[in-house]
């Protein structure tokens, strides 16, 4: 069983619980504005010229995003910060792209993992046929569930699926008394409405103990990742969101007394 | 009035009343208060000088009929005596702890004994950029016409010269290995508990007492003894007389003084320095009074290198926080006050100017005395109490460059002292560093120390282990591995000298596989560790004969009962380290020479070769290569980090467990002070595409910016060395201020700690300055004039420092929150 990785971030100290080791999986079905992964869109192994500094000096070298790992390789990775796991109360978050994308490879990982008594944490999209999160449910200890935006209409337009089944998702593992996060990424002019937060509110009303909710207020970071990968940015150049303009939203959603984080 | 909140460390410091039902928060305790940034701000503007005070009154002394009728010992210890009998008095106004080395802060002496600066080295120290010591007119003229005409050809560092063989000076020409001793006495070593028990006048009776045993009838070494004895005698009846001028002064003061408050402060100085250190200090006064004078007589009697420090501070100040703070005989604000006040007299202090390629490998101000909080006490428990939190406290507001600071965590200690270390840390000072107390207990039992002894050690200097108060554990030089592979790849010749200095161990042509080449550099460093061994130990015995230290060897045990000095082996223990420099670089030169040439087949020995030789000039796509597409240390990959491991392994070999010249052992350390920076001036080009003249790694961490799996990958490779062999490694790890500006951040950066010193590491640094800060201060040098940045094993100012090294703590590799 082998799977496409784009990225393995050692020492995730945001994805979850303790010291991580976060996996990331290649494609995702999704296409958001804000998007600071687009090198994760394809699921496909691609080439792209990089340019290394030296000094003043650029050299161009081509490089491939994205590596073809079988499971007990990918476990070998895992392992070497198993001391910080332990130590931190970590483990390992598998993050995308989209992983439910490649959900055979991701269960056949998760089962691994659970053998080996890790802790386990998926990042989703929330956009997978409710199958797949049935199939995996019990192999994961928590789930990082974005929440992008509560109007279809709207969903459609900023990450190019409907939200309808992702709503379906969340409702389910939320049912089946699964821990979660929900994360909410917070994009001005785009989903960070009055409006949209109530909504928000609204939906999760009735566990408000049983989540946690993260903003991620927006970041700019991924913006010259569209030029250096050749994938078209539609995100207007707008700055960044520091953590008191995401205040007021921390505070909409305590007073409903949800938990909040800003940052994750 | 009455201390709320204790147990918590941020509001504890608080004195509150309550009024009304309302918490009226009278003062904060740990806040400067006027006087004190008032001594603060004298000491940071005080300009660095030198001072002829010293030499001057050496100078006399030795001209004098009574030094040439004393055996050495007794020479020096007169000398000792001359100085702080004859030396100015000073007391700075509205000083607690008194006592200056030089006649004003930072006025600072020079040792000619040991070497003597010439007219052109004054005028260096007076006119260079950064690190310099004023030298006025009458100074120069004094030089000029009394100390060098004096003791030209006549210094340890002529007779020093003149003792090494011809392979020793082409080596040390080179850059292969410095000499610690050259410039600088013999000292590292710190203070152990003894004295804070114990006035100069038991010591006296501890003196006589050995001497009573004399036995000339079976002991020949009895006459030695017995002048060692004498020097020991004479150096303690110095410091008594040097603490009874302050008493005198302070008097004449107390009674010139309008200001009622003052004149009774002024009063009870001097009661304190007619008490201490002629007797064991009672309050928490004299036990800093005490240890001051203690200082001062350590760094007078010779200029020891690292500087002298009182070790486990937060364990010997306890007993005193007892018995006065806790029964409210002094006032926590007092208290406070007093250590702030000590603090300040550290920085009054700056290293004794090195010159010539010595201030290359160490140009810094900073003394490297390195307080030691928390640990283990001699019985295995946990030794953190209340007065490491009150020591953290000071080191947070007093924010000077020294003294230094580490905290030892053992499996013991609490969360709560790392976590409050830390949030010390990421205020961006660069201290305090952090040590596995573990891990020192384990190198020095494996070095053959008592439980006991183990337990109440520590580190000085930058990381360095040993056994407070009962080991001389000398450093003798940088040793610098990497040049070494440049040389063997030139057959043994020195393009950078134009010499043949080392073994012929074969042309390029003649090595058919990676481990030809290894084994030849192996065998070059055999050769130059035997060049560096029989060079130290001639040293030791030339500092054993010519410039014995009878007051430090008062201080540390077993030198009175053995009767022998410091500098001939009397301390209970005794270590030689030699510091290997460069394991990084030179691990990434082995893999390129491995991957590129060998496994890869992508390019010939020769070929490799002479890219370096052209510094890589139209090789850009093949040094691309080097430093992108090469397995690189630090990124817990094994191709690379096996490099390091044999790369360590032989250095130990090489080195460790030989004799020294004083009845010791030979041990490694891996750390570079700044020798790294020089080490790297002096090589060409290197096949991990570093260009020529530029900085090695320092201390075991990663090549700057070659570790690119983040810090676990960081430590795992850096724990792949036996650090309990060693006696200290280095490890400098650079954060973002954003990455612990939450609890997530600090808690996470404490389970990296705790990690890396499960896998035995022994230190570990954090720079949390963001880049943008560094930039714009070099840029703009005028507005970050206190920006004090980690930067190996020691803090310094950033704008004393090299724009080189500069450029190296802007490029180590930042682990940013994303």
């Amino acid at each position: 069983m082998n799977g496409i990785v784009f990225d393995i971030k050692r020492y995730a100290v945001h994805d979850g619980p303790g010291i991580r080791t976060t996996i990331f999986l290649k494609g995702c079905p999704l296409r958001c504005w804000w998007c600071h992964n687009p090198e994760s869109f394809s699921q496909q192994i691609e080439e792209f010229s990089q340019c290394n500094k030296l000094a003043e000096k650029s050299i161009e070298t081509r490089v491939k995003i994205g590596k073809e790992y079988a499971v007990s390789q990918l476990i070998k990775e895992i392992e070497k910060d198993q001391l910080f796991f332990d130590e931190s109360g970590g483990g390992v978050t598998f993050s995308g792209g989209e992983p439910l994308l490649q959900i055979d490879f991701l269960d056949a990982m998760l089962k691994e993992c659970r053998l080996m008594d890790l802790h386990t944490v998926v990042d989703t999209s929330g956009f997978a046929p409710k199958k797949h999160f049935e199939r995996i449910i019990d192999s994961v200890n928590l789930f990082l569930f974005d929440v992008k935006h509560m109007d279809d209409g709207e969903h459609q337009k900023l990450t190019g699926v409907s939200n309808k089944q992702i709503l379906e998702n969340l409702k389910y593992l939320i049912e089946k008394g699964k821990k979660l996060m929900i994360r909410y990424p917070m994009i001005p002019g785009f989903n960070d409405s009055k409006e949209n937060i109530l909504k928000m509110m609204e939906f999760l009303a009735d566990w408000t103990s049983q989540l946690e909710i993260h903003i991620l207020p927006y970041h700019r970071i991924g913006r010259d990742k569209y030029a250096r990968f050749h994938k078209e940015n539609r995100m207007p150049d707008i700055p960044s969101l520091q953590e008191e303009d995401a205040r007021w939203a921390k505070e909409l959603f305590e007073k409903a007394g949800f938990t909040v984080n800003i940052g994750g | 009035m009455f201390s709320l909140f204790r147990g918590d460390p941020y509001r504890e410091r608080g004195e509150f009343v309550i009024n009304n039902d309302q918490l009226i928060i009278i003062n904060f305790l740990k806040t400067m208060n006027k006087r004190i940034k008032q001594l603060r701000d004298q000491s940071i503007d005080a300009i660095n000088s030198i001072s002829p005070e010293r030499a001057l009154l050496m100078t006399e002394f030795y001209q004098s009929d009574e030094a040439q009728m004393v055996s050495t010992p007794v020479k020096r210890a007169l000398s000792f005596k001359y100085v702080f009998a004859n030396k100015k008095i000073c007391i700075n106004a509205n000083e607690l702890i008194v006592g200056e080395r030089g006649p004003a802060p930072k006025a600072c002496p020079t040792f000619p004994e040991i070497c003597i600066h010439s007219l052109d080295d004054l005028q260096i120290l007076n006119d260079r950029e950064k690190v310099s010591f004023h030298v006025d007119e009458e100074t120069r003229t004094i030089y000029k016409d009394i100390i060098i005409p004096f003791w030209k050809g006549k210094t340890n560092r002529d007779r020093l010269i003149s003792n090494m063989t011809p392979e020793w000076l082409d080596a040390y020409g080179a850059g292969i290995f410095t000499e610690f001793q050259e410039q600088r006495a013999p000292g590292h070593t710190v203070l152990g508990k003894k004295m804070f028990q114990k006035g100069f006048l038991d010591v006296k009776e501890e003196i006589q007492k050995a001497m009573d045993q004399l036995d000339f009838f079976e002991d020949p070494q009895a006459y030695e003894k017995q002048e060692e004895l004498k020097a020991m005698a004479i150096t303690c009846d110095a410091i008594i007389l040097f603490a009874n001028r302050h008493a005198e002064e302070l008097e004449r003061l107390a009674k010139l003084e309008k200001d009622a408050k003052r004149k009774i402060e002024l009063e009870q100085m001097a009661r304190v320095c007619r008490k201490v250190p002629a007797h064991a200090p009672e309050t928490f006064h004299e036990a800093l009074q005490h240890y001051w004078f203690i200082h001062l007589g350590v760094i007078t009697e010779l200029n020891p290198w690292d500087s002298f420090n009182p070790g486990r501070l937060d364990q010997h100040l306890q007993p005193f926080y007892e018995k006065e703070v806790l029964s409210e005989k002094l006032s926590k604000e007092e208290m406070y006050e007093l250590l702030q006040a000590f603090w300040v007299k550290f920085n009054n202090h700056p290293a004794p100017p090195k010159m010539g390629v010595t201030a290359k490998e160490s140009n810094t101000y900073t003394d490297f005395c390195l307080i030691n909080m928390g640990g283990l006490k001699e019985d295995g428990s946990d030794a953190v109490n209340d007065m490491t939190y009150v020591l953290l406290d000071v080191i947070e507001e007093m924010r000077l460059l020294q003294p230094s600071s580490m905290v030892q965590v053992s499996k013991k200690s609490p969360d709560r002292f790392i976590k409050r270390t830390l949030k010390i840390v990421k205020t961006g000072f660069g201290q305090p560093s952090i040590f596995n107390t573990d891990a020192i207990v384990q190198e020095l039992l494996q070095q053959g120390k008592s439980i006991e002894d183990a337990r109440n050690g520590g580190c000085s200097g930058c990381v360095e282990t040993g056994a407070f108060g009962t080991e001389n554990y000398s450093l003798s030089g940088y040793f610098n591995l990497a040049k070494i592979l440049e040389i063997t790849l030139n057959n043994g010749f020195d393009s950078h000298t134009k010499k043949q200095i080392g073994l012929q161990t074969g042309k390029l042509s003649s090595f058919s596989s990676y481990e030809d080449v290894f084994t030849a550099w192996q065998k070059q460093v055999n050769y130059f560790a035997d060049i560096k061994i029989r060079g130290n130990n001639v040293i030791e015995r030339l500092y054993a004969n010519y410039l014995p230290v009878p007051f430090l060897s008062v201080l540390v045990e077993d030198c009175i009962s053995k009767g022998k000095d410091y500098n001939a082996g009397g301390a209970r223990y005794n270590t030689s380290y030699v510091q290997g420099v460069g394991l990084g670089s030179l691990a990434d030169m082995f893999s390129a020479i491995h991957y590129q040439v060998f496994d890869q087949k992508k390019i010939s020995l020769e070929e490799l070769k002479y890219a370096m030789d052209q510094d890589f000039v139209a090789y850009d796509q093949l040094r691309s290569d080097l430093v992108y597409n090469t397995p690189k240390y630090g990124n817990d990959e094994a191709f690379a980090d096996d490099k390091a491991i044999a790369i360590f392994e032989t250095f130990y070999q090489a080195i460790n467990g030989r004799p020294t010249a004083k009845g010791g052992v030979f041990r490694i350390n891996m750390l570079p002070t700044t020798c790294h920076v020089y080490f790297g001036n002096v090589m060409g080009a290197s096949a991990d595409g570093r260009l020529a003249g530029k900085p090695l790694s320092e201390g075991i961490s990663p090549f700057q910016g070659a570790d690119t799996k983040g810090p676990t990958a960081v430590v795992k490779s850096a724990s792949k060395i036996d650090h309990l062999r060693t006696g200290g490694t280095l490890l400098n790890q650079k954060f973002s201020p954003s990455f612990m500006a939450n609890d997530t951040g600090i808690t996470q950066v404490m389970n990296l700690v705790r990690s890396y010193f499960r896998m035995d590491g022994h230190h570990i640094q954090f720079n949390v300055v963001s880049v943008e800060t560094l930039k714009d201060a070099q840029k703009h040098p005028e507005n970050y004039k206190d920006l004090i940045v980690r930067v190996a094993g020691y803090s310094d100012y950033f704008n004393d420092l090299g724009e080189d090294l500069q450029n190296e703590i802007i490029q180590r590799n930042e682990h940013k929150e994303f």
